[in-house]
């Protein structure tokens, strides 16, 4: 058996991780850049016109890629939330504080998004159905972690009680999902779903381009802000007061 | 430990928790009145037309039962956190699970039962049937602990923060949504005339649930805040 040669717990630690995720920053900056420009261009001028909804229906290469986002990032800081409680590894805190205000800006823009096509396709800005509902609550979840964060002043605390609340709130999803899908087919069927309209190859590729777009913009934007974190929490940190951080 | 020393802490727990309650009766009180006050507001907002106020009489009711809940779940914790009790029972040798379950069982017999046995009166005022009164009780009587279940996670985060009530809203409610919906709809379910049980049954499951995962996230909650 070879050992491996990167030893990956090295960059558990905030004062190895520092340079390396400034590393890595420009080339996702970058990856994040040229995939937009690719993906906007292939939805805008390669991607037909859809038979029933006309131009409207291009909404959907932002929207479904940031409704996903939303979605993958909550599991995701709940993850990295659980690691920095369960093992007490500081790196994975931050980094779930860093992913929460990136996966509530998605679900918000898909929640936009989202109505802005309704109006064209349904003819109201807002109808109840369950994925929109759901997905309302997914930022009500995400509002609470960083407001619950935000209000204590402790960090290990605030570490740990976000990772309280985001485990339970992970839990919760499923329960909340199901429920309201129930309700809704109590209340009203769904007038019309998103995934009625057949898709070309190019509007498929042009959604998945921008899928990975939003990917490496979210890690750039995480990366970019847990450097931050970690500059504010180990300003006391020896590594940092000897060699001002580059 | 043997489950005899359990069960007498339980005890002193519930009662200790009822008295203390007993002594600042108004603080009770004001939570039952917040309901009520909360419940009969709708009528004056959307008119005295009786069909209007049978439909929404279930969601009023819930809403207002999640609200005056949630205004009382500071209670839970809150004084034992600031005279160190609290920190006296994290302590003990019993399981911690097991104080926290007497405390919600004690918040919620202080203030929760009170709202569901004023409830049937507020319904009345709706118009609503008899049969709907029943099963909205019943609804309310398996729904309410798990908001008590539920808002201790709450509560127990939220010890001793700036503005604790409003971030305890924020946390709370959209995790009390799913005993909104099968409640609500349990009581919808009689006044359309159709099966309330699936309704109930999933409260039921609510409640069995959050029996056995609540009071182990709020003692993990507890042990963060008080350290």
């Amino acid at each position: 058996m070879s050992k491996s040669r990167v030893n990956w717990y090295k960059y558990a630690a905030p004062v190895n991780f520092y340079p390396l995720a400034g590393k890595m920053l420009p080339w996702f900056t970058g990856l994040t850049i040229i995939l937009f420009a690719i993906g906007l261009y292939v939805s805008f001028f390669v991607a037909p016109v859809d038979f029933q909804q006309g131009n409207s229906y291009r909404i959907i290469f932002i929207h479904v890629p940031a409704a996903w986002m939303g979605m993958f990032l909550y599991v995701l800081m709940a993850i990295y939330a659980g690691i920095g409680w369960a093992f007490n590894a500081r790196l994975a805190s931050m980094m779930a504080t860093a992913i929460a205000p990136t996966g509530a800006i998605f679900t918000f823009i898909s929640l936009v998004t989202g109505s802005l096509w309704g109006r064209p396709a349904w003819g109201v800005y807002w109808v109840w159905d369950a994925r929109m509902t759901s997905t309302l609550i997914l930022m009500f979840l995400y509002i609470g972690f960083i407001s619950l964060q935000s209000s204590i002043d402790d960090t290990r605390r605030a570490d740990r009680a976000g990772a309280v609340l985001a485990l339970v709130g992970v839990i919760n999803v499923p329960i909340i999902y199901f429920s309201v899908q129930w309700w809704n087919t109590l209340h009203q069927g769904a007038t019309l779903t998103a995934r009625s309209f057949k898709m070309a190859p190019s509007m498929l590729s042009a959604m998945l381009i921008l899928m990975g777009a939003c990917w490496m913009y979210s890690i750039a934007v995480v990366l970019a802000r847990v450097r931050l974190i970690i500059l504010e929490r180990e300003r006391e940190a020896p590594w940092l007061v000897e060699s001002p951080a580059s | 430990m043997n489950s005899s020393s359990m069960i007498s802490m339980f005890r002193w727990i519930v009662w200790r928790d009822l008295l203390l309650a007993w002594r600042r009766r108004t603080d009770v009180l004001a939570t039952l009145f917040f309901f009520i006050i909360v419940v009969s507001l709708f009528p004056l907002g959307v008119g005295p037309e009786p069909r209007l106020l049978r439909t929404i009489a279930p969601g009023v009711v819930w809403v207002a039962a999640l609200l005056a809940s949630m205004l009382a779940l500071g209670r839970t914790f809150g004084n034992d956190y600031q005279d160190g009790t609290l920190e006296q029972l994290l302590l003990t040798p019993q399981p911690l699970y097991l104080i926290v379950l007497a405390k919600v069982m004690a918040q919620w017999l202080v203030s929760e039962v009170p709202l569901v046995l004023v409830a049937p009166l507020l319904g009345l005022q709706f118009g609503l049937s008899q049969n709907t009164l029943w099963i909205m009780t019943v609804s309310l009587l398996l729904g309410t602990p798990v908001l008590s279940l539920i808002g201790s996670i709450g509560a127990a985060l939220t010890l001793g923060l700036r503005a604790a009530n409003v971030l305890v809203a924020l946390l709370v409610l959209p995790l009390y949504i799913p005993v909104l919906i099968f409640g609500t709809g349990a009581i919808e379910a009689t006044v359309s005339a159709t099966d309330p049980q699936p309704y109930l049954l999933l409260l039921g499951a609510t409640l069995v649930l959050a029996l056995a995962f609540a009071p182990w996230a709020t003692s993990a909650a507890l042990r963060v805040s008080v350290e």
